[in-house]
């Protein structure tokens, strides 16, 4: 079998998810207008604490947060915040059954579903979301507010490459996570502490450069780093040249390390499942 | 049921209303409890959310040191406000915000053939005891800010705090109720109402004078989570407002609560009239 027909089923399963999320337009359009209120509220707070503080008080300016904001909010939903409902329920309904008959490997086609899923919704609302933050801010009046482009060329390159990592990050996060579940059924947990976990470890809550220097350099080592603090620094030029490349091979590493620990357990799981018939 | 409708019955209908809520309440509370380790869950990751904004906002205060001239202990009193408020309307109102589930089922067919007032029955609907981690996160952080921001207490100021905790709380169930009315047009439940629900929380951690003019008038007189908290709070801390209010506007100001609940229950009203079933 050639390799391109190998990989067939999954770049179908990637085709049909994308056409599935696309349905929901206008609720897609909703939560678009949501993340730019959200995007200006923050950083009309920023901004109000950059005024009123000392100059000193940090070397990440506020000409690097606004873009790290607005990325943010662009990216949203290419993040890890919640399991993947269809493959959680999958899991604790015992449904995956019917799933291990397709002659495919369960892993890949739950990690191609999700990335697919994610991109899908991250797509449309990244790209209008570049217009008015980029074109329609400015026109408006709002110039410090708006979004700037990249750092530079080589900003632009390792900044595409690092928000592809993000993303297969992000899902082999939620991989590990829907694995655990054949042990621990329910998603609650999960479902509640993952995305405090990820908004806070991220830089959602506030940008990571922000925070006091000892946590800041803590959780710029952690996975969650991964998914958005590390590209949108890259972005911004916050993060440059060695340094950059070194948060790269970060990134890499526990991308690697995840997707090894996902498959275990996902064997595993499987080994001990019981599905109940009916 | 069927021994409690007569007791139901006797009793006027105002304080028979009061009595059915509770009865409600503790149903719910019964039916949670049957699940003690979800709910402890639950519980820490409510208590969880509050915990990482805050840190940001201790974070921020941290190395900036004030913002607007207000420092943490009194940025924290805005803060811990807005949480008990909302938690407090969160866990009482929660059948208010799982409301577009009824109008997309059909559900509110049913709510519309008892003879009881749909407010009362929708309020009934759900509980979510578990906002009681955000509640108690809240008070906490309140509770610190008080203590520490230097209020030269009197009379006077303690019964702007008891007034300031219920304004907040009365504006978002008005909040919620006003989310929810707006779905006997738009069905679905859009996530564009965030912005009112839990964009008033963000918004309303902050003293009013961090935003731009355009984004005041909407914390002021569109949605007044700014009304409610920022003059209250600025006359507890006896700090003069830069936007030009007399002090004993803050006394004045949470009337603005029971006003947007008013107009909230108003739309509520024009949105029952307006409801026609989805037939599923």
């Amino acid at each position: 079998m050639t390799l391109a027909l190998r990989l067939a089923p999954y770049r179908g399963v990637l085709r049909a998810r994308w056409r599935e999320t696309l349905q929901y337009r206008l609720a897609a359009l909703a939560g678009f207008g949501t993340q730019c209120y959200w995007g200006l509220l923050r950083l009309m707070i920023l901004a109000a604490f950059y005024q009123s503080g000392p100059a000193d008080a940090t070397d990440f300016s506020f000409a690097h947060a606004v873009p790290y904001v607005w990325l943010g909010q662009a990216l949203l939903s290419l993040f890890p915040f919640r399991l993947d409902a269809d493959l959680a329920d999958s899991v604790r309904t015992g449904s995956v059954a019917s799933e291990l008959l397709r002659p495919i490997d369960l892993y890949s086609y739950w990690f191609w579903r999700m990335a697919a899923w994610r991109l899908a919704q991250a797509a449309p609302r990244c790209l209008l979301m570049v217009v008015v933050a980029a074109v329609i801010l400015p026109l408006v009046g709002l110039d410090e507010w708006a979004l700037t482009g990249p750092a530079g060329g080589a900003a632009a390159g390792m900044y595409l490459l690092a928000t592809a990592l993000a993303l297969l990050l992000g899902v082999a996060v939620t991989a590990v996570l829907i694995s655990l579940m054949f042990w621990t059924v329910s998603s609650e947990g999960a479902r509640y502490i993952l995305p405090a976990i990820v908004w806070f470890g991220g830089g959602l809550v506030i940008p990571l450069p922000l925070l006091p220097d000892g946590l800041a350099a803590v959780l710029g080592y952690l996975p969650f780093a991964g998914l958005m603090d590390i590209p949108f620094r890259i972005y911004v030029g916050h993060l440059a040249g060695a340094e950059a490349l070194a948060r790269l091979a970060l990134q890499v590493g526990w991308l690697v390390l995840l997707v090894l620990l996902g498959r275990l357990l996902l064997a595993r799981g499987l080994r001990r499942v019981v599905i109940l018939g009916g | 049921m069927a021994a409690s409708r007569g007791t139901l019955r006797t009793v006027p209908m105002a304080s028979g209303a009061v009595w059915l809520y509770l009865r409600f309440a503790a149903t719910h509370f019964r039916a949670q409890m049957q699940y003690p380790g979800a709910l402890a869950l639950q519980i820490i990751g409510s208590a969880l959310f509050t915990a990482i904004e805050f840190a940001g906002v201790w974070a921020l205060l941290n190395r900036f040191g004030n913002v607007r001239g207000w420092e943490l202990a009194e940025v924290a009193v805005l803060y811990g406000l807005v949480m008990v408020g909302f938690s407090a309307a969160e866990a009482t109102g929660r059948g208010f915000d799982t409301f577009h589930r009824q109008v997309r089922g059909g559900g509110f067919d049913r709510v519309l053939l008892r003879p009881r007032h749909t407010v009362l029955q929708v309020a009934g609907a759900d509980f979510a005891f578990h906002r009681a981690g955000r509640w108690l996160h809240g008070a906490a952080i309140l509770v610190w800010g008080l203590c520490n921001a230097g209020i030269a207490w009197n009379p006077a100021r303690v019964i702007l705090l008891a007034e300031t905790i219920a304004g907040v709380t009365v504006l978002f169930l008005g909040v919620f109720v006003a989310v929810a009315a707006v779905t006997f047009w738009t069905v679905q439940s859009l996530e564009l109402f965030a912005i009112v629900s839990n964009g008033s929380v963000d918004a309303g951690s902050y003293p009013a004078t961090v935003y731009r003019r355009f984004m005041r008038h909407f914390l002021f007189y569109l949605v007044p989570i700014g009304t409610v908290t920022y003059f209250p709070v600025a006359a507890l801390l006896g700090r003069p407002d830069p936007l030009g209010t007399p002090p004993w506007f803050g006394w004045i100001a949470p009337a603005a609560a029971p006003l947007f609940l008013a107009a909230a229950l108003l739309l509520w009203r024009l949105g029952t009239r307006h409801y026609s079933s989805t037939g599923s």
